[in-house]
């Protein structure tokens, strides 16, 4: 199944014109400064922005579709766990929620988090978690939902700088595993080089530079791209 | 260091509003028949009083809930209505908070007593009922309720609600599952508050429910009649009054929400 996108959102002043295809399996990267409609872009996919073009994923056309009915599982920032739930409610709630009996969703959610080795803290509340467990947890949940797209908003950025190369690697080798497809927005080229196929890079609503990370590196199209692909003295 | 303004001119006005808060309380206690007061409080009248206030200001805190709660999340979610029916509504909830109690009765007894706009259509009598009691406590309770949960709706994160969307919830069960779990801490604090008020409501259901002991005949009702026939037993009734009152505000200690201060 794979994924077609014609995005055409404004909010304000700005406007998002991006168009793109994700193949099966495959994890796009979006990269981008800050304001350039990274999460517009993944807000306009999972329906919390309205969207004047066509997202398909497969046959289905996304926008005819409530944000509950599209199957796009979203990681958002920083999580939202739900704060009143333990984690392997918060788990479960994806399942409960599209009609599973109560039994069945908690021993989906109790797979999961065997699965990202998180079966020890299934009775813990969000609040007594570490970051790089809230993460996982956060995808679990995501992932409990069987969903056909998954939507990364900067996964790991609200991480501490000395765990992150370790939650990166976790982090793509579960995505190896994961049978849809994945855009992942983020900053950092660590994370496109371990996590992504193939890269966008969105300035001001408008993609600058389509390729993979080696064409990026070699031929910046954008001071932006410069900037972000020089190495670091 | 910075000099304090707690100068004695202020200390003495200070001092005073202290002494008029406590020292009623104080000479309450002081005075309280402490020997007869289990004699006192096991009169039948007594008890009858006491079991009918407890019986309607829960039943009215429970129709406060479920007719509160939703009046409160579209109040809480108003904010994109155009000005006029926004600041009607939330005028409309905030009025039974400022009217004087007896003016409900008596705005009560116009609607639904016997020649009243809606209660000359109705084959039953409400006025001077059980049912008056805790319609009186409705309205003058509810909209504690009411305030208490739209400040924790407002106060909290919408973005959970958008996380459980992404994950298939449907809004209902949104509503059930994040919203209001989010927010029980502000509805437990509605609902005693709620409770408190309907517990202690005398003007309204005097004039919309009178006084038949055992029917409509509240404890706050009882004391004041007691007032006039056995000082003794209406300070012991002022008592039971005040313990479940001030119950009350240990249990809200820490929930005081936002919304209801403002």
């Amino acid at each position: 199944m794979s994924l077609t996108a014609e995005l055409r959102a404004d909010r304000g002043a700005f406007s998002l014109d991006l168009a793109f295809a994700v193949e099966p399996g495959g994890t796009l990267a979006l990269v981008g400064p800050n304001g350039a409609g990274k999460s517009t872009t993944l807000g306009a996919i999972a329906g919390l922005v309205p969207n004047r073009g066509t997202v398909r994923v497969g046959d289905r056309v996304l926008d005819e579709l409530p944000v509950e009915q599209r199957r796009v599982g979203y990681v958002f920032q920083d999580y939202l766990l739900f704060p009143h739930l333990t984690v392997l409610e918060n788990v479960a709630f994806g399942p409960r929620a599209t009609g599973m009996p109560r039994a069945e969703a908690r021993q989906a959610a109790s797979d999961w988090l065997a699965r990202l080795d998180l079966a020890a803290l299934a009775q813990r509340r969000p609040a007594q978690l570490s970051g790089g467990q809230a993460q996982r947890v956060a995808l679990a949940r995501a992932l409990a939902t069987d969903p056909e797209v998954l939507l990364l908003d900067e996964p790991l950025a609200a991480l501490d700088v000395e765990i992150r190369a370790d939650v990166r690697a976790e982090l793509a080798s579960h995505l190896a595993d994961y049978a849809g497809l994945t855009i992942v927005v983020t900053h950092s080229l660590a994370d496109v080089a371990a996590l992504a196929h193939g890269v966008i890079v969105l300035e001001r609503g408008r993609a600058t530079q389509r390729g993979s990370l080696a064409e990026l590196t070699a031929a910046p199209a954008t001071a932006y791209v410069e900037r972000l692909t020089r190495p670091v003295e | 260091m910075r000099r304090s303004f707690l100068t004695p001119a202020l200390w003495i006005p200070a001092g005073l509003a202290i002494a008029l808060l406590g020292l009623p309380l104080v000479a309450l206690i002081v005075r309280a028949p402490w020997a007869q007061l289990p004699e006192l409080l096991s009169r039948t009248e007594v008890l009858q009083a006491l079991g009918l206030s407890l019986a309607t200001a829960s039943i009215a805190t429970l129709v406060s809930l479920v007719l509160g709660i939703p009046l409160a999340l579209v109040l809480a979610r108003s904010a994109d209505w155009p000005a006029v029916p926004r600041r009607l509504l939330r005028a409309l909830v905030t009025v039974p908070l400022v009217l004087p109690p007896v003016v409900g009765g008596v705005a009560l007894l116009l609607l639904l007593g016997r020649r009243g706009l809606i209660g000359q259509f109705l084959p039953f009598q409400i006025p001077f009922s059980t049912t008056a009691v805790v319609i009186a406590q409705v309205f003058v309770a509810m909209p504690f309720l009411v305030l208490a949960v739209e400040g924790a709706v407002r106060a909290s994160d919408r973005r959970f609600e958008t996380a459980a969307a992404t994950l298939g919830a449907t809004r209902w069960t949104i509503l059930r599952r994040v919203t209001l779990p989010l927010v029980a801490p502000g509805v437990s604090a509605g609902a005693l508050l709620c409770f408190t008020r309907a517990l202690g409501e005398f003007g309204a259901t005097i004039t919309f429910a009178g006084s038949f002991p055992g029917v409509t005949q509240t404890l706050p009702i009882a004391t004041y009649l007691e007032l006039q026939r056995d000082p003794d037993a209406a300070i012991a009734l002022s008592l039971t009054l005040m313990v479940v009152s001030v119950a009350v505000l240990v249990t809200l200690r820490d929930r005081w929400v936002p919304g209801l201060t403002s």
